[in-house]
């Protein structure tokens, strides 16, 4: 099996804000991510395919057709906006890092024929990350 | 949710710390040979990054594995303050007795966050320097 990743970025916004929750309990959960004006990020995203190499080509799978699914998938939905208000998948969600990489996964799983999705790792800064794969893979 | 899925977070923390391999168990001759600069008798320091991996279930009130505040608090409780500017062979007093070699640190850092109580703990890395990092997720991987 090899383990092939493609990375990309987009900038977004967000804010953390639970409706069920008082004003108070919303500040004391979420901190400075509870701020009404929200807060946006770089975020990275390194999504990884796992497959044996066709024999004939020496690819898991095309590259460019990754790139034009992460492009169409995420980047087109993503960057440039505000994640609570623009991306239909998050609503009803606090849109944390674990809940992006889930919906992220989601949109992705489905579209990839050759190969298996193996993992999505999304980075909110580079101290902070959330990962996305199948239970019982190898973690990280 | 589907429950194929697992959700990990995971966070980088850093510490600086010395330390010196030097191993009882051999010569003098042995640890120069065998652990070569890093056997000089006054140790050395490193600027360390801890990166940790934690799974769960996301909360659906607050969309979290775990609240960062209480993650880092342990973290911080658990293995900086022992760790952050110390001497790993004078003041981590398990390595009195064990080589303070970064595989040996790595195992150290999982032993104690694994007790973390709100998440269950996948993985340690240790990154030595930024050529070298050493992985650690248990003894089933």
């Amino acid at each position: 099996m090899v383990y092939l990743t493609r990375k990309i970025e987009f900038s977004a916004s967000h804010l953390y804000h639970n409706p069920a929750f008082s004003a108070e309990e919303n500040k004391r959960v979420f901190g400075k991510c509870n701020n009404p004006h929200g807060h946006g990020h770089n975020y990275s995203l390194e999504v990884t395919v796992a497959g044996e190499p066709d024999p004939v080509t020496g690819m898991v799978l095309d590259l460019k057709e990754l790139k034009e699914i992460l492009e169409r998938e995420i980047t087109q939905r993503m960057d440039h906006r505000f994640l609570n208000y623009e991306v239909p998948e998050l609503k009803g969600q606090i849109p944390t890092c674990e809940n992006i990489a889930r919906v992220i996964w989601n949109l992705l799983e489905p579209r990839i024929h050759q190969g298996r999705l193996h993992r999505v790792r999304l980075y909110e800064t580079p101290d902070l990350f959330a990962d996305c794969y199948r239970n019982g893979a190898k973690p990280g | 949710m589907s429950e194929a899925l697992k959700i990990a977070l995971g966070r980088r923390y850093r510490f600086a710390a010395s330390h010196r391999l030097h191993s009882d168990a051999l010569s003098a001759e042995e640890n120069a040979r065998v652990y070569g600069k890093c056997n000089n008798p006054y140790g050395h320091g490193h600027n360390y990054v801890l990166e940790i991996s934690v799974s769960g279930t996301p909360d659906p009130a607050t969309g979290m594995i775990v609240n960062l505040t209480d993650l880092d608090g342990f973290v911080e409780r658990e293995v900086l303050e022992a760790f952050d500017h110390k001497s790993l062979n004078e003041d981590v007093p398990v390595f009195r007795t064990k080589v303070p070699t970064t595989e040996n640190v790595c195992r150290e850092i999982y032993q104690r966050l694994k007790r973390f109580p709100q998440a269950k703990l996948e993985r340690v890395r240790v990154e030595e320097t930024s050529n070298n990092a050493f992985e650690y997720a248990g003894e089933e991987f």
